[in-house]
């Protein structure tokens, strides 16, 4: 998609002046006029007294990734922004909104070309009973972006309903004081579209996995809050209940692992959500469902690391550990959601891939797609729904880890006569009986493998586009600025092909190989500081002799604009 | 809860598997899997209705030699597994095994959230008051000048109360019992089974090996001289002050377990996509 056929809107301020709140009504409004758009936040570490951005992305096709600048940005005050100004771009084009009261624009939005127009968003909310700043930036952004007043009054009515009339009345006024104060702002925009004849949604990546894991199954979850994926678990809870399952909190992260092992060796398809820090206690135990062969899944919204890092911004850099964690040789599942929408899909396969293999399952998402909020078409139904080969009416001795061809053996459940056995991290015996024999050893080593190299795991395991001699490799988030920078480089008569995984783990050595075929080049782009993509498709993978890579680490994004000009200077 | 009467008649050996068991000669663990087969009989329950969930280390292994359905976990986190278990299956009883390193140190977090948590399952820790299988260094329950090469002249450290704690922390019914009396220990499992929620059977279980002292539990154990009381603080008080060696059930609470509704969906999948709609 072209930057010129879309619009991008910040709006800005200092934690709880509510840039969030604004954003996410934005968001809503234009959806239901007919936009697709996609909504992400920056915010500071503080719950309070940091710093906070909405950053906004409309169109009229699907929106995949945000702009390289944006057209529009509302400061409501500027008080913290300077901690964010490297993230939010803004060029000659752009249009600034200031309160002249609300501090300095910070330098490198200053100094940036804007053409800054100042409007007195707090005077003009103190004007009014309990208004407040945030619904004034919301209703210059309406006037602006062309939304019906009366929608965002309707929509502010819906979603403060519990608060009283006064509480509503004072939104409305603020909105409608903020499209007075816009009224004469000149803006360019593209034309709204008309409204939308299909099926809408409005979510984030974080629900839609949550959502694709109940689709897929999943009754068990387990829960351990850590920013970003604590929305997944605060999702599951009342949701889980009313599908009859049920999600308790754990203490720590090691108790969540090993309570969603203990649901499923029950039969019931189990899940927890974490970051980095959580997924680093959970080895152990993914270990120990990949030796006692449980299905369970995993979910990683990755964030800025090591350690800490930086808790509420993306990054890509839990790959190593995703794939490369477990001690002993372990083969496991590693995926990875390429969109918001994506998220639905993938979380959904990966609950099937493990129910299926009885194996666990890592999805690799991040905070950029996990948190952001997007309008979009309502994702196809799915056919993947989890099913586990179970042992039933058992007459004779029972071997749950029994050889079988494709090395997935029936479980018993326990309640099933004559099907007891101990499911165990110790090597094992066919039976299940711990044993410390190389020969024993060996064959299960082998089991464990070949039910995971020998399984179809058809085309979703990678998105494949285009045929152009140069290929653009990549994964998760960045398949979005990714797609938009080859469509650009399209219009510069440059062809490029898109590969990229969502299955990491078991690696598709063949099929990768299919997908490359007649490329010469290779770019590779990620979001790591140690380029750990780079390596793994080195570790696993042919690459064409020619390979340039694309990495930096988070929080900053890699914008569509700066993997379009990678690709354009590198024309032969 | 039905009465022993009704339950068909079972013998202990049909909770025993063939598995060789592996345990040094004298250990106290091998009484204690007879209690669990002698318990398991006398309650009456079909051997696949039972899930025996451990960790790691001598007593952890107790699992695979029952023939009921057994996880053998990872150090520490058995009661984390069996919590998942027993809430999505409740209809299963579920014994926990563990031992004085898995449970007290490792697994001391989870110890607690599982007595406060209060899920219906019966947590049973075979205190030697060391580590036998890496062979003799010391646990939270050993005594502070016992000598070994990990911890040369003793830890100097004053060993827990877990009892204690498993009352500050909620558990439901609290025991103690002594390997060296199998039959007596069987029938506080029983008891320890039947309670409603979280149950915690501390046995004092011999290694002789490690702590070939220990061997003179024999001579020390004796029956609580009270009856078991259902006052926390009066238990607590009872176990901090006696001996350690007071064998019987010593606490029995009346909370309500903790179990969340499952069953069938109230609604179909596609409801909840109504989230999400426009």
């Amino acid at each position: 998609m072209d930057q010129r056929h879309s619009i991008g809107v910040a709006i800005v301020g200092s934690g709880g002046a509510g840039a969030l709140t604004a954003g996410n009504l934005l968001l809503e409004a234009a959806s239901a006029a007919g936009w697709q758009g996609l909504l992400t936040r920056t915010v500071g570490p503080q719950i309070r007294g940091g710093e906070a951005a909405a950053l906004l992305r409309l169109a009229i096709h699907p929106v995949a990734c945000m702009p390289d600048a944006y057209d529009l940005l509302i400061g409501i005050d500027w008080l913290n922004a300077h901690r964010f100004g490297a993230e939010i771009t803004v060029g000659p084009q752009s249009l600034v909104i200031s309160d002249p009261r609300g501090g300095d624009l910070p330098p490198p939005m200053a100094s940036a070309g804007a053409r800054v127009v100042e409007v007195p968003i707090k005077d003009t909310a103190k004007g009014i009973p309990d208004g407040r700043p945030n619904m004034v930036a919301l209703g210059i952004a309406g006037r602006l972006l062309g939304l019906d007043p009366d929608d965002l009054a309707a929509l502010i009515a819906a979603r403060l309903k519990d608060k009283s009339e006064a509480a509503i009345a004072a939104s409305c006024a603020g909105i409608e004081a903020g499209y007075a104060a816009a009224a004469d702002i000149a803006f360019d925009r593209p034309k709204p579209p008309k409204p939308a004849s299909t099926k809408r949604w409005l979510i984030s990546g974080n629900e839609a996995a949550a959502l694709g894991a109940i689709r897929g199954g999943v009754r068990f979850a387990a829960a351990y809050p850590i920013t970003p994926a604590t929305d997944i678990l605060e999702w599951l809870a009342p949701n889980l209940a009313k599908m009859g399952g049920v999600l308790l909190q754990a203490e720590d992260e090691l108790a969540a692992v090993n309570m969603i092992i203990g649901a499923s060796f029950g039969g019931t398809p189990a899940l927890t959500a974490t970051s980095g820090p959580g997924l680093s206690l959970m080895i152990e135990a993914l270990g120990l469902a990949t030796a006692a062969e449980i299905p369970i899944v995993v979910i990683d919204v990755m964030r800025g690391g090591p350690s800490t890092g930086i808790p509420t911004k993306s990054e890509q850099a839990d790959l190593n550990l995703a794939v490369y964690g477990l001690h002993g040789d372990a083969p496991h599942l590693v995926l990875a959601p390429q969109s918001v929408g994506d998220c639905l899909f993938t979380t959904q396969w990966a609950t099937y891939l493990a129910e299926t293999l009885q194996t666990p399952a890592i999805v690799l998402s991040d905070q950029f797609i996990g948190q952001a909020r997007a309008a979009i078409e309502r994702p196809a139904d799915l056919a993947f729904i989890g099913q586990r080969l179970e042992a039933r009416d058992i007459a004779g001795a029972y071997q749950r880890y029994a050889v079988a061809a494709g090395g997935i053996s029936p479980m018993a459940l326990p309640g099933t006569r004559g099907g007891q056995y101990t499911a165990d991290g110790l090597t094992h015996t066919p039976r299940g009986t711990p044993t410390s024999s190389a020969a024993d050893h060996h064959v299960q080593l082998d089991k464990r493998r070949d039910k995971l190299e020998g399984f179809a795991y058809g085309d979703h395991w990678a998105t494949i586009e285009g045929s152009g001699e140069l290929a653009v490799i990549t994964w998760g988030s960045l398949v979005g600025p990714v797609r938009e920078a080859i469509a650009r480089a399209a219009q510069d008569g440059i062809d490029v092909r898109l590969v990229a995984p969502r299955l990491l783990s078991l690696v598709q050595p063949a099929r990768f190989a299919a997908a490359l075929a007649g490329a010469k080049r290779a770019l590779v782009v990620e979001q790591s500081h140690g380029a750990q993509f780079h390596r793994y498709l080195r570790a696993h993978y042919d690459l064409p002799g020619a390979v340039k890579v694309l990495s930096r680490p988070g929080p900053l994004p890699i914008g569509p604009d700066k993997i379009h000009r990678a690709i354009v200077e590198w024309r032969q | 809860m039905e009465s022993l009467d009704t339950k068909p008649a079972r013998k202990p050996a049909e909770y025993r598997s063939d598995v060789t068991q592996i345990w040094c000669p004298g250990c106290g663990d091998y009484h204690v899997l007879m209690s669990f087969t002698r318990a398991f009989a006398a309650l009456g329950l079909p051997p696949e209705e039972i899930v025996v969930v451990s960790g790691i280390g001598c007593s952890s292994r107790i699992p695979a030699y029952t023939n009921c359905y057994g996880f053998h976990g990872v150090h520490g986190r058995s009661l984390a597994l069996a919590a998942g278990l027993k809430v999505t299956r409740p209809e299963l009883t579920v014994v926990v095994a563990s031992g004085d390193g898995d449970g007290y140190s490792i697994g001391g977090n989870h110890f607690l959230h599982a007595c406060r948590r209060n899920i219906d399952m019966t947590y049973v820790v075979m205190d030697n008051r060391v580590y036998g299988m890496t062979k003799g260094q010391p646990s939270p329950t050993t005594e502070p000048d016992f000598d070994t090469a990990l911890s040369p002249g003793g830890t100097g450290l004053r060993p827990f109360h877990p009892l204690v704690i498993a009352l500050a922390s909620g558990a439901n019914f609290v025991a103690r019992a002594f390997s060296g009396a199998p039959n007596e220990t069987a029938d506080i499992l029983v008891e320890a089974i039947r309670h409603p929620g979280f149950s915690f059977v501390e046995i004092l279980s011999p290694c002789v090996t490690f702590r070939p002292d220990e061997k003179e539990w024999k001579n020390l154990v004796h029956p609580a001289p009270v009856a078991p009381t259902s006052d926390p603080a009066k238990a607590a008080r009872r176990i901090m002050t006696d001996d350690g060696f007071n064998i019987g059930i010593l606490y029995r609470g009346d909370r309500e377990p903790y179990q969340p509704a499952i069953g069938p969906a109230r609604i179909d999948v596609s409801e909840l996509e109504k989230d999400f709609e426009l």
